[in-house]
């Protein structure tokens, strides 16, 4: 990209300019290791100290010794294998419903003109101007006892799952994207013989990929990141996802263990961004810019 | 649904060869009406689930919350109702003062730290040749990990004794700070991590509306004579002034929702220094049981920040028109 910025590149092509330059640019590139990447350095060594050297002053930039045992007392002590197993459940449950009610939503009111589809519509995005949290405990309270069946989904995996299904801000992505889906060739699928459920599955999802994409990121990453919610609908301990369960026991753990717990519990999440920084970074920056 | 079953002005071709075609020929021969119907009860077939996951889960607990501040209520037993009992209670709770103070002072703290840092942070960023790759990756790191794990983190480096934050402290020669466990430094030490671990999509936001921006304009104002921080002032603030309003007002939403930092880091503590709204409305429901308090409660926070989010939506849509 040669388009000019703030500096010119003539400033910049100046001895003093380049001088410059590369001292900001050193700067930056210590202070972003520090400020970043040193937290979490300091995150992945503390648990491989030892409980005596993980509380000491000063404290030591690498282990004496390294320890891999903080990471399997972790493993083992915290039972982790349940938790991380209960965030997949809850994560690709929520992605799951979440894709296939919502694609199907935003493809009704998009393309099958459904009679008071525009009031159905308003519906769903006066739900974005209700901030979640604050509406955390009625919410709470429909999940405890809910209306006409009289069940309750506490403790279980549909209490993360169907609410996961009402977001409001995926469904319209969905449906802007759709909206951009020529009428004619729908209709050509249609003179064919396709069914509308065989056009959605056939035609519209397969040119859907990026979107379907970024709902899929967006989706697995709120229910793994979240806490209050799961806190409140699950009290039985062995069906705590990760981030609740590091919090309850983060009391009464080691340090260095509790520590290993908390890398272990950033690795899924950590790992997929490494994997898919390209479309996350690209998807934050363009939701933006149209605002 | 009227309209479904109105008959159409003009009959499409198909329908009119076999208006009374019988039902086995398949439903493409049947009445224009009944196609029509057919057709509503498609589309809202695909409808349905979605519809009742916002039904249930968003719509309807938006009217009991409303419902329930009015009502002395325990799960199971149904409500009674109390009139305004819960909103005079809940605010002569020296706790919801203290909620309220604090969770605006978060705002404003957030908003003065964690609003200027990525603003810069992103026009040096927007300056560098070399390595962007690295930096957006670097910036946007904290934000992957789970907000509990930033939390219980920045908990280590905060302890007094071997904490981290306070070892830096001293190699710097500087006096110790009791951060999250000072009555006076906790809030801010919240703040410092809410930043530390939200600021990367800021500044990703920022970088890309810079990069937005006509280089012709900087050419012109430097022609004119614009110093550096002229141009700062007169090209790339108007310029962005629409992503800042609109991140200020985003900011200020998520802000005031603030739960996870108090509740791991502080526990509320020390005294009520640290406890925020959201954290008075999970007492109120969890520790009191008092779920009339904690949906007024909820209701004004309601209020409030339906505000902001009105504000929002129609600052985007007008400048959508535009």
């Amino acid at each position: 990209m040669s388009t000019r910025t703030l500096v010119s590149p003539l400033t910049l092509g100046r001895p003093r300019g380049r001088a410059v330059y590369w001292t900001v640019f050193g700067g930056v590139v210590v202070l972003f290791a520090l400020a970043f990447l040193f937290p979490v350095y300091w995150m992945v060594t503390g648990a491989m100290k030892s409980p005596d050297e993980v509380t000491r002053t000063p404290p030591t930039l690498l282990p004496d010794h390294w320890h891999i045992g903080g990471y399997t007392d972790a493993w083992d002590l915290m039972d982790l294998p349940t938790h991380l197993w209960n965030t997949v459940v809850q994560a690709t449950g929520a992605w799951l419903l979440q894709i296939v009610f919502c694609t199907a939503a935003a493809y009704a009111l998009s393309k099958l003109k459904p009679a008071f589809g525009k009031v159905v519509l308003g519906g769903i995005l006066a739900t974005l101007m209700v901030p979640a949290q604050a509406l955390v405990v009625p919410k709470y309270l429909t999940v405890a006892d809910l209306p006409v069946l009289h069940t309750s989904l506490l403790n279980s995996p549909l209490g993360i799952w169907l609410p996961a299904v009402a977001n409001a801000f995926n469904l319209y992505l969905l449906k802007r994207f759709f909206d951009q889906i020529p009428r004619d060739v729908l209709e050509a699928a249609e003179i064919d013989g396709a069914g509308k459920l065989r056009t959605l599955w056939s035609i519209v999802l397969p040119m859907s990929r990026p979107v379907l994409g970024v709902v899929s990121i967006f989706a697995l990453v709120a229910v793994w990141q979240d806490f209050l919610w799961p806190l409140m609908v699950f009290s039985d301990t062995d069906k705590q996802p990760i981030s609740v369960a590091l919090v309850q026991l983060s009391q009464n753990i080691q340090l260095t263990v509790l520590i290993a717990a908390m890398v272990i519990a950033s690795i899924p999440m950590v790992v997929m961004f490494l994997v898919f920084q390209r479309h996350i970074i690209a998807g934050i920056s363009a939701g933006s810019t149209k605002g | 649904m009227k309209t479904a079953s109105k008959p159409p002005a003009v009959l499409p071709p198909a329908a009119v060869g076999a208006p009374e075609a019988p039902r086995s020929a398949g439903r493409r021969t049947g009445g224009p009406w009944r196609r029509r119907l057919a057709d509503q009860f498609r589309a809202y077939g695909f409808l349905a689930g979605g519809l009742l996951c916002f039904a249930l889960f968003s719509w309807y607990p938006a009217i009991r919350a409303v419902e329930i501040a009015f009502q002395k209520y325990t799960p199971g037993s149904g409500g009674e109702w109390v009139g305004t009992a819960n909103f005079t209670r809940v605010f002569h709770d020296p706790e919801f003062t203290a909620a309220w103070r604090n969770t605006l002072t978060f705002t404003l703290l957030a908003l003065l730290i964690g609003f200027a840092v990525p603003f810069v942070m992103a026009l040096v960023l927007n300056e560098l040749r070399h390595a962007k790759a690295f930096f957006r990756v670097v910036v946007y790191l904290p934000v992957m990990i789970p907000p509990v794990v930033s939390a219980l983190l920045w908990k280590w480096f905060y302890d007094p004794g071997a904490g981290l934050a306070n070892e830096v402290l001293r190699a710097l020669h500087l006096p110790t700070s009791n951060w999250s466990n000072g009555a006076d430094t906790a809030l801010v030490s919240l703040v410092i991590v809410a930043t530390w671990a939200n600021l990367g999509g800021t500044v990703l936001i920022y970088l890309a509306a810079l990069q937005s921006i006509p280089g012709e304009l900087y050419e012109a104002a430097e022609l004119d004579g614009a110093s550096l921080l002229q141009r700062i002032r007169h090209v790339t603030i108007p310029q962005t002034r629409f992503i800042i309003l609109m991140l200020m007002l985003l900011q200020i939403i998520a802000t005031m929702q603030v739960f996870t930092e108090p509740f791991v880091i502080t526990g509320g503590g020390p005294e009520d220094k640290t406890v925020t709204v959201l954290y008075l409305i999970y007492k109120y429901a969890f520790l009191y049981n008092d779920f009339g308090g904690a949906c007024a409660l909820s209701v004004m926070l309601l209020v409030l920040l339906s505000a902001f989010s009105a504000l929002y939506l129609r600052l985007t849509r007008s400048e959508e028109d535009a």
